[in-house]
């Protein structure tokens, strides 16, 4: 994976930018593996959010005073940046959200709702989030359109070859995710994007676990729709984002009604506004939209191939470490992953694992990582997961498998 | 020994932990291991505890007017800390259980070890022994 052309991280100057790490955790010193369900945020993110409310706190769009119009233009800016680091072709292209969750129920609601019929198909994949499964489920019971399912293969991969056997003239939407997580693993999304298209599908893509990981161009990949996440990838909680063709935002009917999203309202005929603007009702989270572009901005100078570069050899230390260790079985062996080791225990279930690994300050997630289907398939309840970021180290990792050695000599 | 006197036992053995979390939670899993085996046909989908997110089965019989608990679960720390309830509540009278105020869970720190949803698992567990400890003093009084 390594080439010449990458720098290598200074890991100790990026973690001094994350001060919540250097804390101790019931008397030891935290190690934070618990990236996945989200990243920590660098000072940088934490000073402007402070920077907006304490100098330029005010309601964007429409405002004349000065404070409206910085705060406006900050906003804005956030725009252009993600319009950027996935290659859209414009900003308008870029509609502000909640979240992937919020990004994907606006595409169920407002598109799948208007443009399915009964006996349509939509195409998701076994190692969906719910917030990838639900939301069809209810666009299905709304049209009367159907789910398929693309099989996952025993090493957390999905099974392409009945990919290619469901797709048919009745599918009608696609949606997968570009990287699992709970498993890591990276999905073949250009082949996926360009054998649904052969079919007329549109694809939407949940790139939750890619935001901070994987080179997103969303031109070159020719995805409809693609979702993201600010708090995964260093960003505040509470904003994500929507990127969707231009042609099938702009036939799709508004999803949410209130402000900001209108031309003209009278009680008879109310005219919408144009894109994104159609799609972002009422007052906007416009402080962490704000201060997103500030971990946008940390991505873009770290360089995304050095930060996969750092993550995959941890995640190689990782698999080669906790994989041997006796009575360990990783679930997902994926030549392609994502920075996230999935495992469980002979005879040791996860939440005993993840509460001693917090009495030792080691974060780690344990359960079903709200993809039970997935569970399901590999018959298992849940899975101890362990997802590294940029400022995560090997000395961490070999703490991580201390820790699990002393735990399985405990309770064994 | 009465509920209280037992419950100033757990307290007085958890002390000598000082706080620190990894022997307290190694502690919690050992009581589990020591209590004694549930009968696997006590394992009945009705005796699972309901709110718990881990499994777990409790069981009660009565004898001579005392109620004694079966009790097991999925998880290790799970199972020390309904061994701990066990503990307190094993040979007790119906209204003995029923009038009982736990204070032991606050002066051990539990809530700090177990987090807000194992907490509310415990309270379901609690809940589940005071509904027995009802059940078998309605029968009693027939």
């Amino acid at each position: 994976m390594a080439t010449a052309s990458l720098q290598k991280i200074d890991i100790l100057k990026i973690r001094e930018q994350f001060p919540i790490l250097h804390q101790q955790v019931n008397g030891k010193p935290l190690i934070y593996f618990d990236n996945a369900a989200t990243s920590q945020k660098p000072k940088s993110v934490i000073e402007k959010l402070n920077d907006y409310y304490l100098g330029y706190n005010a309601n964007i769009h429409r405002g004349i005073h000065t404070l409206a119009e910085k705060a406006t233009h900050a906003f804005e800016e956030t725009r252009k940046s993600l319009q950027h680091f996935i290659n859209s072709p414009s900003a308008e292209q870029i509609i502000f959200t909640k979240g992937v969750t919020e990004s994907i129920n606006l595409v169920a609601q407002s598109y799948a709702k208007t443009f399915l019929k009964a006996g349509d198909e939509i195409i998701i994949s076994g190692l969906e989030h719910h917030s990838n499964i639900v939301p069809w489920q209810l666009a299905c019971q709304a049209t009367g359109a159907v789910i398929k399912v693309i099989p996952v293969l025993p090493d957390g991969t999905l099974d392409i070859e009945s990919f290619h056997q469901l797709i048919s003239d009745k599918t009608k939407l696609v949606a997968v995710n570009h990287a699992s997580n709970s498993l890591g693993t990276i999905n073949p999304i250009k082949e996926i994007i360009s054998k649904a298209h052969t079919a007329g599908a549109v694809v939407l893509i949940d790139g939750a676990q890619a935001g901070a990981h994987l080179p997103i161009d969303v031109q070159t990949l020719d995805c409809d729709f693609y979702c993201l996440a600010g708090h995964k990838m260093y960003g505040p909680t509470g904003v994500g984002a929507l990127y969707g063709k231009k042609e099938l935002l702009e036939k799709m009917p508004p999803y949410q009604g209130g402000g900001e999203m209108i031309k003209e309202v009278s009680f008879a005929k109310t005219t919408y506004n144009d894109l994104p603007y159609k799609f972002e009702a009422g007052t906007p989270n416009i402080a962490d939209v704000v201060a997103w572009k500030a971990a946008i901005d940390f991505i873009q100078d770290l360089g995304k191939e050095n930060i996969a570069a750092h993550e995959h050899e941890l995640l190689q230390h990782a698999t080669d470490l906790v994989g041997n260790i006796p009575g360990v079985t990783l679930v997902g062996t994926a030549q392609e992953k994502v920075s996230v080791l999935s495992f469980v225990i002979k005879n040791i279930h996860p939440f005993d694992v993840g509460q001693m690994l917090d009495a030792r300050g080691i974060a780690v997630r344990t359960g079903h990582h709200c993809t039970q289907p997935l569970m399901d398939h590999f018959g298992i309840e849940g899975t101890i997961r362990a997802s590294f970021a940029v400022y995560n180290t090997k000395e961490e990792i070999d703490a991580l498998t201390e820790s699990l050695n002393r735990i399985i000599n405990f309770l064994s | 020994m009465s509920i209280n006197d037992i419950q100033n036992d757990i307290i007085s053995d958890f002390s000598l932990l000082d706080g620190d979390m990894e022997m307290t939670v190694l502690y919690v899993m050992e009581l589990g291991q020591k209590m004694p085996v549930m009968p696997e046909a006590s394992k009945t989908e009705d005796n699972i505890v309901k709110g718990c997110q881990s499994k777990v089965w409790l069981h009660a019989s009565e004898k001579e007017g005392k109620i004694f608990f079966d009790a097991d679960s999925n998880t290790a720390i799970t199972k020390g800390l309904v061994s701990l309830l066990v503990r307190i509540f094993n040979g007790q009278k119906p209204e003995d259980i029923l009038n009982s105020d736990l204070f032991f869970m606050q002066k051990i720190g539990m809530e700090r070890f177990i987090g807000t949803q194992r907490s509310n698992g415990f309270l379901a567990m609690i809940k589940q022994i005071k509904m027995y400890a009802l059940a078998f003093k309605a029968k009693q009084a027939i």
